[in-house]
């Protein structure tokens, strides 16, 4: 799950870890308000959006007194932003972050990921702050200097105190530069992230070393341990489609093309959009309808895919191992009883169950047809659809 | 031979009394699995399915002598149960559940480092030695007994590659499901290296997708190592960057880890890579015939 910055940082400030004083605006008074409330001399007016390459699409601004607040606000509230992560169509601002301005010295990178290959959490850091860091990493590899924690004892000081070191942060900010790290990595354990990502993390004229922004990400896998996480979860950002999906516990990613796809496990569903596309078609969708889904839950996954007015066409794949075929059979019959069904379906059963799944479609009056392999679906969809 | 499990493997299963665990617990019973016993904190001294339940894991193992577990307990718990199943001493301990947070697994795997038990998954579909023993949720029935290894990150696909093996008349000496997380207990090399020295298995199916470097790891160990010829697939080639594919492990991050660029190291490192997924089959056998392995493999 991801977060605005303005929520990753009210997190941060939780744990003790520095970060600019701040405050959301849903409004262009509420701008002005919390800049007022901060009274510093510069402002800075940053658009909450779920995605990143916000400053070089207008969407942060540097203030100077209320009224540049007031028209800098205007300008970005309702805007639609569009940067290399939102995609064409780009995204709609409803938030502000209203931030007082600092006196930069220089900019740094601090990340934490899990690094799939030692199964541990790494803490990433680098001079070349302000950089995406996939960026530095194709071309100055060497800059980015990494740290491997063992979970029994945590991040330990020395190794905070390594990277900074290693990224040239000057000697009077080492100590509060192991202490943002040290804190950083406890809100990254105890919060679940996924990603704790700082760029930059700055050192100031006045001595401290902050968060200028702070990308958050959580596992989905851990939220139920975390109410307050849920709680920032702010479905302007997500697609309706998705959040329809979510609620049934259904693993659903809307993508550009027609044929609506519905399989069950994520590789079977991952190789189905493939095959498609092998056969020249265009997935609408990827969808994982879980291995313990029920009629309900598949009748919610045929709604949802049918509410995407761009599917002609749908492609049922299923082999069935914890997912049962006649499940599947009686959610699809259900759910076009409930919505109808205009448009070609193909289904392809095989597994735990298939002769039960495959009678209950049969004998139910739908126009399906039939698929014997995953390969002869893909041919007989991607036909009916064009 | 096989790898992992076979007939006499003798098998526990934890949080027996859930469900998913019942209907699984039955197959596995039908398929001629050695279940001696299973666990149900607070059920201890009942009985499921003719199994008997325990409170403990290690109650299971003293009165039984069970050296490997399957486990459905729920996410929030399964770490949990892998803790309790390794600090019993099994030799094997198979995961089924999906959704367990990432940070309890990398606590897991830090525990279980110098411990004798080998984990599988978690989030996969279990092992399975066709006609000796089924540990997980795959449908027995697609499964027939053979030479051909196979290894995945895709439950699912998994089933899909073993139909395609079975009814073209190939069968496998053990099909292991590695789970679709980004951190699991067994990886490719582990379960290759095992194949690899396995005497019945003549040519393995790798089958993985996009997100992490684990098949290209495996492509470099086969490239060095393997004996025995291995085909490939990928799935994923059309899954958007940075979008997580159902599978917590399944995502393209910062350009790394997509199908085009897993497919290029697999085949320079002498893996004949399926094209699509309902060829995988085909495929294997095409590279048993380069191989002369044909008629040693055709099992009916």
């Amino acid at each position: 799950m991801n977060i605005h910055e303005y929520q990753g940082k009210e997190i941060l400030r939780n744990y003790g870890v520095a970060v600019p004083n701040g405050h959301v605006a849903y409004t262009v008074d509420e701008a002005v308000e919390a800049a007022e409330k901060l009274g510093s001399s510069v402002s800075v007016v940053k658009a909450q959006i779920h995605a990143g390459g916000r400053g070089k699409a207008g969407g942060v601004k540097v203030a100077k007194n209320l009224d540049e607040v007031r028209t800098y606000a205007d300008e970005i509230l309702g805007k639609t932003l569009v940067t290399h992560q939102t995609g064409s169509e780009g995204k709609e601002v409803k938030r502000l972050l209203i931030e007082e301005g600092c006196d930069i010295l220089k900019e740094y990178y601090i990340g934490l990921v899990l690094d799939r290959a030692t199964s541990r959490v790494t803490m990433m850091a680098s001079e070349e702050g302000g950089t995406e860091i996939e960026e530095v990493a194709a071309e100055t590899p060497e800059k980015i200097f990494k740290e491997v924690i063992d979970p029994v004892v945590g991040l330990s000081a020395y190794q905070a105190r390594r990277l900074a070191f290693n990224i040239n942060i000057p000697k009077e900010y080492i100590s509060k530069a192991v202490k943002f790290m040290l804190g950083l990595y406890q809100v990254f354990v105890e919060k679940d992230c996924s990603i704790a990502e700082i760029n930059p993390l700055v050192t100031t004229g006045d001595g401290n070393v902050l968060a200028l922004d702070a990308k958050l990400n959580f596992d989905d896998n851990a939220l139920f341990r975390h109410k307050d996480i849920q709680a920032y979860r702010d479905l302007d950002e997500e697609d309706p489609k998705e959040i329809e999906a979510s609620k049934y516990d259904l693993s659903y990613i809307a993508l550009d093309g027609n044929i609506g796809c519905m399989v069950n496990g994520a590789g079977l569903a991952m190789a189905t959009m493939d095959i498609v596309k092998h056969y020249g078609g265009d997935p609408a969708n990827f969808l994982d309808v879980g291995g313990g889904a029920t009629t309900e839950k598949v009748t919610e996954a045929f709604k949802i895919i049918l509410s995407d007015s761009n599917v002609k066409g749908i492609f049922v794949n299923i082999f069935g191992g914890i997912m049962k075929c006649d499940v599947i059979a009686e959610g699809v019959v259900e759910a076009t009883k409930q919505v109808g069904l205009e448009i070609p379906l193909v289904v392809r059963l095989e597994g735990t169950n298939v002769d039960l799944g495959k009678k209950i479609l049969a004998e139910s009056g739908l126009n399906i047809t039939a698929a014997e392999s995953m390969a002869d679906g893909a041919e007989k969809i991607v036909a009916l659809v064009k | 031979m096989s790898v992992f499990i076979n007939k006499d493997t003798k098998v526990l299963v934890q949080g027996i009394t859930g469900s998913t665990a019942l209907f699984h617990t039955k197959q596995m019973l039908e398929y001629g699995t050695k279940i001696v016993g299973g666990t149900s904190p607070g059920k201890g001294g009942t009985e499921v399915e003719g199994v008997p339940v325990f409170n403990t894991v290690k109650e299971v193992v003293d009165a039984t002598g069970a050296n490997a577990s399957v486990i459905y307990v729920p996410a929030p718990f399964a770490a949990d149960a892998i803790l309790e199943a390794v600090d019993a001493e099994l030799d094997l301990v198979i995961c089924i559940t999906e959704h367990i947070p990432v940070m309890d697994m990398v606590k897991v795997k830090r525990y279980m480092e110098g411990k004798k038990t080998r984990l599988v998954g978690p989030n996969c579909p279990g092992v399975i030695t066709p006609e000796e023993c089924k540990i997980g949720i795959m449908p027995g029935y697609i499964h027939k007994k053979g030479h051909i290894g196979v290894v995945s990150r895709s439950g699912t696909l998994t089933y899909e590659a073993v139909h395609q093996l079975s009814e073209q008349g190939f069968g496998q000496s053990t099909a292991v499901g590695i789970g679709g997380d980004p951190v699991n207990g067994t990886n490719f090399i582990d379960v290759l290296k095992a194949f690899n020295e396995d005497p019945e298995t003549e040519a393995v199916m790798m089958i993985g997708e996009i997100g992490g470097t684990a098949e290209e790891e495996a492509a470099e160990w086969v490239k060095a190592n393997m004996k025995k010829p291995v085909v490939g697939f990928i799935g994923g080639a059309t899954a958007p960057p940075g979008k997580r594919m159902g599978h917590a492990g399944a995502i393209i991050s910062g350009g790394k880890g997509t199908a085009d660029e897993k497919i290029k190291v697999l085949n320079s490192c002498g893996i004949k890579v399926a094209e699509t997924p309902s060829v995988m089959g085909e495929t294997m056998i095409g590279v048993l015939k380069e191989n002369g392995l044909l008629e040693k493999c055709k099992t009916h």
